[in-house]
């Protein structure tokens, strides 16, 4: 240890300034007047000579001190920065000398800390950052409140849209877009090979009421989704703006496309801009979905297609929730559905309620992860108190040093924060390699594109994040280094010096905190093992739902057909016929058992029409519910794996036979309680739809909610929108796909190469939040587990050292190996007993409290929590058999000889 | 000797300060005593100046001060160069001597220079 330099000097030009400048002055004088003297003056004279030459003195003092603070101050200021940066190099050297301590104090906040980066990030993403879009606080979504008819009772109609839009005075301006559209709804042709695209239909204001700027070229007008002719096999008017990614990829970010016309279903459509790279539509629309370019609904087209739009809107500034409530309740009455039909009048009454587009877009999320995030919380808090346990421990091991030390005239004070030192080391490193890990799973994060998160896109560590990360590391470092710092600085020196073990007394009391950190350790260890048990328990119960289809081995492709005929009844034949063969010549190919065409798949898009009504009886209005529709084809119940009762469609029931239908079992018991629903006839208007079957309800909407009615149409007799094409096989995908696209484009040289995808993935979609936070608890829940066994084994690894002569005498004195091995382990189980205990009444309460986000587990369930004793209790045997193997092996001679 | 009065060209004294500690340690009024003596009695250092001067040289490091006895066994404080000092002291004398031949140059010229040499 080198003295600093000034130390020498510290009490000559030290602390009394102000005595050492009016000694040097009054030395000068004195030289100077004796000097005088010499020279023949009268001492008196002198001194007065010499005064009044020197001038005026106290102005001369006054500098010197001013000079002296300073120097102080500076000197001050050196002497805390050379003692950090002794306490820093002390740290790195003991540090470096325990190798093994340090490298699981930092890995273990390394995990903790980059966990909650992580965790932070999503949370500030999706919950706590605004919506990407300039006042994001005035857009509002504005839905009718959840039903069990699907996007159809979710939407409005082009009429509903216009009077809501010009009747309502609370907004700046209203938009939506068409809610049915669906993945590569559009064939991007005239390029060569016809290329599927995703196109969404919106109304011509959307861009400017969300505020985004086109990156290049112009939006639309609100005059394009009026009238005019409009895109072969949709309701879009000819005009597109490209999106960012879509732009770049597809047309190789050229911008002179803005202006010229591409082909879309081989008809010509003019780019008219293109959007910008921040301007994501699925982060915030639709989540795990992409959109490839935007096109202008056409309203007058959609006018007669009933409930097709969602409703954005932009508040004026000011405007509250309850005032747009109000507004909306004041208009809702007078909006027709269609004007044509006056008795459409006031059908949205109650159905148009506006609520922040941030609460629809997140809302659904905000439960789980301020859940997740309590789960990280709880990670960081187990490994603080695990540093502060290996701290302590270390601390313990030291408590000699330190009395040494203390005994030389190192302050209490220097010596606890030569502890809080090494937390800081510890926690800033661990923070560091923390940030990196968190930065490899952002990035992963980000570009998990099917993962149905919003705003997941944007996902990154900013500024904000950064924050975070400094905040939780210097609070860790602080609270749990001050911890053993604050209990090595209270305890008796003396005591330690005079005595010859490790420090008796002082271990003692060591002993019990670290028991009792250990303890909370567990304790807290056990509320994650429950909650991640309540949750793996909901997914194992989501996934053993019966989704009435079968997933696996089935695929789908968008199929493309022409049915443009000048009649309806042409149309329908002709359409009638493509399909026949479509299903025919797929199903001929070999290992395929089972082929079928439906315009909607489950857990999807979906829609309604009409309330159909059992024939002979009389409802209320409102008493029936409208059941969600389906258009498909002979097979396709049995491609998708659906279980029917009475008849499948066949391809003779056509346009002028009987019209029939197949319900599913919700909307039979519904309808017809306790009674045999196969013949029965539904009223829709004055058409008579006779029942020919019953399938087991398919969950739509999504795997977890309840499932409504719904209602199959036989594609020879109603219109289906599209055709996804349902393929049941064994095959490998590799060996299906081309076959399948093969036998299309031989009907259908237009087919463009669409993707062929796995049904389970539409499950795998819908169940990914939910697998996600499952997956991240039990993640936590799993750190938590060995955080707790690094805690265990510590406290009795040390307990056996400290008491090995004790075990000596006891081994001396009769007692067996066995005896000593089963003390040792009791004690262990005692440990882990009361922080089981104690953790199971936190877990209890914690459980209710994430009740919601459970699925068919009860909060009280039973495996959830003997799972968790049941791996504690073993965890804690075996990182407590270790130490209790060697306390058995305590050879008493060497034990005794050694004290 | 009016000269006495003058101010000290800027940053001047510093250099004589350090210069009269060049032979070893001296405190305030020793200094005071060499620079006059050296000056044959035309720099007389005032107090009010001196120490100042002393103490800040002190806490930019360029001199330790440190108490000892003086000649006549009385306690004083005692100033000492620092390498940092006496390296000080080198440049300073250096450019020192630059400017004074530079000044003597200008103000012994004897005639006007010719123009064409003019810059």
């Amino acid at each position: 240890m080198t003295m600093p330099f000034w130390r020498r000097y510290a009490r000559f030009f030290g602390p009394n300034t102000t005595a050492d400048i009016t000694e040097e002055l009054e030395f000068h004088l004195d030289a100077k007047t004796d000097d005088l003297i010499r020279q023949g003056w009268a001492p008196e004279a002198a001194r007065q000579e010499a005064e009044r030459k020197f001038g005026d003195r106290r102005a001369v003092q006054r500098i010197g001190e001013r000079i002296g603070q300073k120097v102080e101050r500076r000197r001050r200021r050196s002497d805390y920065l050379i003692d950090a940066l002794q306490d820093v190099r002390y740290t790195f050297r003991t540090l470096s000398r325990d190798p093994s301590f340090a490298s699981i104090s930092l890995l273990i906040l390394a995990l903790a800390i980059g966990a909650n980066i992580a965790v932070f990030s999503v949370v500030n993403t999706i919950l706590l950052r605004a919506l990407p879009f300039p006042h994001s606080n005035e857009l509002v979504w504005i839905a009718p409140p959840p039903s069990e008819c699907g996007w159809s009772c979710a939407t409005y109609s082009a009429d509903a849209y216009e009077e809501f839009r010009s009747e309502s005075r609370v907004y700046q301006d209203v938009t939506g877009y068409e809610a049915f559209t669906t993945p590569e709804n559009f064939r991007l042709t005239g390029r060569g090979e016809p290329v599927p695209a995703t196109g969404m239909e919106v109304i011509g204001n959307f861009f400017q009421v969300l505020g985004v700027e086109p990156a290049i070229g112009r939006l639309f007008t609100l005059e394009e989704s009026r009238s005019g002719a409009v895109v072969p096999n949709s309701t879009a008017q000819p005009f597109a703006l490209l999106a960012n990614a879509y732009w770049r990829r597809q047309f190789h970010s050229d911008p002179t496309i803005v202006g010229r016309a591409i082909e879309l279903n081989g008809a010509p459509v003019t780019v008219v801009g293109v959007l910008p790279q921040s301007f994501d539509y699925g982060a915030v629309f639709s989540p795990g979905a992409k959109a490839d370019l935007f096109v202008p609904v056409s309203l007058d087209k959609e006018r007669m297609w009933g409930n097709i739009v969602t409703l954005v809107g932009r508040l004026k500034p000011g405007v509250t929730e309850a005032q747009a409530l109000d507004d909306a309740n004041r208009v809702a009455p007078d909006i027709y559905f269609n004007v044509k039909y006056p008795e459409s009048r006031g059908r949205y009454k109650g159905n148009l309620v506006p609520i922040p587009l941030k609460d629809y877009v997140t809302g659904k999320l905000r439960r789980s992860l301020i859940a997740l995030w309590f789960a990280v919380g709880t990670i960081l808090l187990i490994a603080g108190v695990n540093l502060s346990n290996l701290l302590l421990a270390r601390a313990a091991a030291r408590a000699k040093e330190f009395a040494v030390r203390g005994a030389l005239g190192a302050g209490r004070g220097r010596i606890v924060r030569q502890l809080l030192m090494e937390s800081f080391v510890l926690s800033g490193a661990g923070a560091l390699l923390g940030l990196g890990l968190a930065v490899v799973v952002i990035r992963w994060l980000a570009h998990q594109g099917s993962l149905a998160l919003p705003l997941l896109s944007s996902l990154r560590i900013d500024n904000q994040a950064l924050a975070w990360t400094l905040l939780v590391t210097v609070l860790t470092a602080t609270v749990f280094g001050l911890l053993p710092g604050l209990r090595i600085a209270r305890g008796n020196l003396q005591e330690v010096l005079k005595d010859s073990g490790a420090g008796a007394g002082l271990g003692r009391k060591h002993e019990r905190i670290r028991a009792a950190l250990v303890v909370s350790e567990i304790a807290l260890a056990c509320v994650l093992l429950v909650s991640a048990g309540l949750l793996l328990r909901s997914f194992s119960k989501v996934l053993e739902v019966d989704l009435g289809f079968q997933p696996d081995h089935a695929w789908s492709i968008n199929v493309e057909y022409d049915d443009s005929a000048p009649s309806q009844e042409a149309s329908v034949l002709k359409r009638s016929v493509a399909f026949q063969q479509i299903v025919a010549r797929v199903g001929a190919i070999p290992g395929v058992q089972a082929v079928g065409i439906s315009d909607y798949l489950p857990l999807g898009p979906n829609r309604s029409w009409d309330t159909p009504v059992p024939k002979g009886r009389l409802f209320a209005p409102g008493e029936l519910p409208e059941p969600l529709v389906y258009v498909i084809t002979p097979g396709f119940i049995r491609a998708m794996g659906m279980r029917l009762q009475g008849r499948d469609f066949t391809w003779s029931d056509g346009p002028k036979s009987e019209r029939v239908i197949i319900i599913n079992s919700s909307m039979a018991r519904r309808f017809w309680p306790g009674e045999d629903p196969i013949g029965k006839i539904l009223m829709r208007g004055d058409e008579q739809d006779h029942v020919v079957g019953v399938v087991d309800d398919v969950h739509e909407e999504s795997v977890e909610t309840s499932v409504g009615a719904q209602v199959y149409y036989p594609s020879t007799q109603q219109g289906p929108s599209r055709a996804q094409l349902v393929v049941r096989s064994n095959l490998s995908p590799e060996l299906l796909a081309p076959n399948v696209l093969r036998g299309l484009r031989e009907l259908n040289p237009n087919q463009s190469a669409a993707e062929f995808r796995p049904i389970r993935t539409i499950v795998d979609h819908a169940v990914s939040p939910r697998r996600f936070f499952m997956l991240l608890v039990t993640a936590f829940a799993g750190l938590g587990l060995l955080l707790a066994t690094l805690g265990i084994y510590g406290v009795i690894s040390y307990t056996v050292t400290r008491q090995t002569p004790e075990i000596g005498v006891r081994m001396a004195l009769g007692a067996t190996g066995g005896r000593v091995q089963r003390q040792v382990l009791a004690n262990t189980l005692r440990l882990t007993a009361t922080g089981i205990a104690l953790g199971s009444v936190i877990a209890i309460a914690v459980a209710r409290a994430i009740a919601s986000l459970l699925f068919a587990t009860s909060p009280w369930d039973l495996p959830s929590y003997l799972g968790m004793a049941t791996a504690l209790l073993l965890v804690a045997l075996a990182s407590g058999y270790v130490p209790a193997r060697r306390a058995s092996s305590i050879n008493p001679m060497d034990a005794l000889r050694s004290n | 000797m009016e000269i006495a009065k003058l101010e000290f060209l800027h940053g001047t004294l510093d250099i004589l300060i350090l210069k009269a500690l060049v032979w070893g340690p001296l405190h305030g009024y020793a200094i005071t005593g060499f620079i006059r003596r050296q000056s044959d009695d035309t720099l007389l250092v005032e107090e009010g100046t001196l120490y100042p001067a002393l103490w800040r040289l002190e806490s930019k490091g360029l001199l330790d001060g440190h108490w000892g006895l003086s000649e006549n066994k009385r306690k004083a404080k005692f100033y000492r160069l620092t390498t940092e000092g006496r390296r000080h002291l080198r440049q300073e004398v250096k450019k020192w001597e630059a400017y004074s031949a530079a000044v003597a140059k200008v103000l012994t010229a004897a005639r006007l220079p010719d123009p064409e040499e003019a810059r």
